[in-house]
């Protein structure tokens, strides 16, 4: 094994590299090697290995899942690098002058404090940021109420007991492909753990990780409420970040044990190309939460970023009045595709769930939405209410909406509704005759479609996701 | 204040104003009456920039501004305003937000300080008193489910706090009974001031009842073919507008 090893570190190293730089890009490809490479090379316990190989046989026998209203090239899976380590100083832009100007007016309109400008664009500093002295104080003060808060690549060292039993226990290695190529070759992502009846005193932050190690293009989290805590997780910021990895294929995974909540709010940013549809990340994500007795799990997302979206956080209603919900905002401009939704499985008697998806189509891009509300044979009294809007600026974007519904018990009530509008020219004329100009009018708009997302995001985010919007839509009308 | 001068325009390839020329001075009230399809609500398009009408002669000038070179929300801030004839729901934009963007922007333009939100909640709330609409009408969507007598109000309020130039008041009187009319006319005249110029674009001599124009013109077929003092609104309404239709030719 160790010459395999050695062969592909042989390969890889370029000419010209500092051999004292912790950099090393695995050469493409996926096969057991590769695997037992990216295992090795954390030091994980052979459980671990294991754990990944029974993923990567099971990815080995499934198919790309071709049914989401979205088009793409052919992904070669062979062609991909599946581990590489943090990028080089030297490969890096040198300052913000090397970096595209674009990307910064970005930043500028977004009010990115400038010190985190660079580390979004990633760009090469070596001084120690704000953020992760932040980070340290932080966990301190969570450890003190006894949370873990930490990369789940540590978690597997020290806390390999929990790792062990609830990592793959909501998604499964073989729930479907992408889930199944995450646990074989996942990078790093956020483990969290709140103790019985403990109220995590602060919001949970991926934010405040932005320059620890790069947590790659397959980010694992999982995140445990023991019984009557409650936790509210950020993930994502609303800078726009720059990736080299085109794939991203993440798996998040909560556990709500009884009584306890949890939130889980997401502001999806990635690259989402050019005006012309060149580049951008594909992001192909599956989240789910599994909801023990009077648990409740609540998804929000806002959706702005990457060029082809896969993602469907869920809820397994799975213990009696438990509550699952789901607030999406999902934008699409130029030539990006979405194909979004959620799913709510209800299993318990008295469940409840709540979807509502606003979605926002312009440019040339698509927008779907996708929801499975299921109400199993044991579901007595469950009810979901699905609210599923879209809104179209323009006449060369599209809205579609595909929503399942699956019921096996007689008296549970599931609810939808839909509607489509668009921004009018009526609409944009009296905002231009009162002098406010169209994208103020446009933005105006759209944020008053998404008013019921938006307010259920923390407050700082929210007013955030409101002015992202606002830069994600620049150049879609007039 | 307001001189249009052989206005000639077009929508969709199709010629609408055919040289039109008005000439109206700071605090005259001027009514433009025409039979249906003559041109009316495209004089106000037109004047206000709408996008897809297109001007291919004349000039318009608003107190000695050249429109033309103005972008259509410029317009609006040099003081220019339409109200009008089916106001559009903005849904999930509450009202009080809309008039907040448009008196910030208009203000900006002019040089004035934008208002602190207390100040500005302070200022609507009394302009819609001003117009009778309750103050639950600032929280709702823009014209959402308004009435037809709601909606026409709430333009009135805007032309309040917008403190315009010019006026263009496109059929105010459509959809409106009798009491909404005279409710909506009462405001209009308190608008008016001696540094104001205000078109009350309509079809009917009604409206004129309540206000009483300054000078009276006939659209017919894109041009004004007639022109006089208020009694010729009554000569309208009891001749109808075909005979005067032959002098458009």
């Amino acid at each position: 094994m160790s010459d395999s090893i050695d062969q592909y570190l042989s390969q890889d190293y370029q000419a010209g590299f500092v051999t004292n730089v912790d950099s090393e890009t695995l050469a493409p490809g996926l096969n057991e090697d590769t695997v037992r490479f990216i295992s090795a090379k954390k030091g994980e316990p052979e459980w671990l290995l294991e754990w990944r190989l029974k993923a990567l046989a099971a990815w080995k026998t499934m198919k790309e899942p071709e049914w989401a209203h979205v088009h793409y090239p052919e992904i070669d899976f062979q062609a991909i690098s599946y581990y590489s380590s943090p990028k080089s100083l030297e490969d890096r832009p040198k300052s913000l002058d090397e970096v595209d100007p674009e990307l910064l007016a970005t930043y500028e309109k977004l009010g990115i404090p400038l010190h985190e400008r660079a580390a979004l664009a990633g760009v090469a500093v070596d001084v120690v940021f704000d953020s992760v002295s932040v980070t340290t104080t932080y966990r301190e003060k969570l450890k003190e109420v006894g949370i873990i808060f930490m990369p789940i690549s540590e978690a597997v060292h020290e806390h390999p007991e929990l790792v062990k039993k609830y990592m793959g226990s909501v998604v499964p290695q073989r729930d479907n492909y992408y889930a199944a190529l995450n646990s074989a070759v996942f990078s790093d992502g956020s483990f969290v753990y709140i103790p019985k009846g403990v109220r995590c005193p602060m919001e949970l932050s991926t934010y405040f990780r932005i320059n620890e190690a790069n947590t790659g293009q397959f980010e694992r989290t999982l995140i445990i409420a023991d019984e009557g805590s409650h936790v509210s997780y950020l993930e994502g910021c609303t800078a726009p970040m720059r990736d080299e990895n085109q794939l991203h294929a993440a798996v998040v995974e909560l556990v709500a044990m009884d009584n306890a909540e949890i939130k889980y709010s997401t502001v999806q940013n990635w690259y989402p190309g050019d005006k012309e549809g060149r580049g951008g990340i594909y992001n192909f994500v599956t989240k789910r939460g599994i909801c023990h007795t009077r648990a409740k799990i609540s998804w929000t997302q806002v959706e702005t970023g990457s060029a082809v979206t896969w993602k469907y956080p869920s809820c397994i209603l799975k213990g009696d009045y438990s509550i699952g919900e789901f607030y999406s905002v999902a934008l699409t401009n130029n030539y990006q595709q979405a194909d979004t939704g959620t799913k709510m499985i209800h299993l318990g008697k008295h469940t409840k769930s709540t979807i509502i998806s606003k979605g926002i189509s312009a440019g040339k891009s698509q927008g779907s939405y996708r929801g499975l509300v299921k109400m199993n044979p044991g579901a007595y009294g469950a009810r979901n209410y699905t609210q599923c809007d879209s809104l179209l600026i323009g006449d060369q974007c599209g809205a579609h909406t595909f929503p399942y519904i699956e019921s096996k018990n007689p008296s549970a009530v599931v609810e939808h509704e839909a509607t489509t509008s668009k921004v009018s020219d009526d609409q944009l004329f009296l905002c231009q005759q009162r002098g406010i100009d169209a994208e103020k009018a446009v933005s105006m708009i759209v944020n008053g479609f998404c008013k019921e997302v938006f307010k259920e995001l923390p407050m700082e985010f929210a007013v955030e996701a409101g002015k992202l919007l606002e830069v994600s839509l620049e150049g879609s009308v007039g | 204040m307001l001189k249009i001068s052989n206005l000639k325009a077009r929508v969709e390839e199709k010629d609408i104003l055919k040289g039109l020329d008005l000439d109206i001075k700071a605090g005259e009230v001027h009514a433009i009456m025409g039979p249906n399809g003559a041109g009316k609500s495209t004089l106000g398009y037109v004047l206000s920039g709408r996008e897809g009408y297109e001007v291919t002669e004349g000039s318009m000038v608003m107190d000695g501004q050249d429109l033309s070179e103005l972008s259509t929300e410029d317009r609006a801030k040099a003081g220019l305003f339409l109200a009008f004839q089916y106001p559009v729901e903005i849904p999930g934009v509450s009202n009080m937000e809309f008039l907040k963007a448009s008196v910030d922007a208009v203000r900006e333009y002019r040089g004035q300080d934008a208002l602190d939100p207390m100040s500005f909640m302070k200022l609507a709330r009394e302009k819609s008193k001003a117009v009778n609409l309750d103050q639950n009408f600032l929280k709702r969507g823009v014209n959402e489910g308004f009435s037809g007598g709601e909606k026409k109000r709430n333009e009135l309020m805007q032309m309040m706090l917008l403190e315009p130039k010019v006026a263009i008041l496109d059929e105010t009187d459509s959809g409106l009974d009798i009491d909404a009319l005279q409710v909506v006319a009462e405001g209009v005249n308190k608008l008016r001031s001696p540094d104001r110029a205000i078109i009350v674009v309509t079809h009917y001599q009604r409206l004129l009842d309540y206000i009483v124009p300054d000078y009276v013109h006939v659209l017919a077929d894109g041009k004004i073919v007639k022109s006089g003092g208020k009694e010729l609104a009554l000569e309208l309404e009891e001749k109808g507008y075909s005979w005067l239709e032959g002098e458009a030719k």
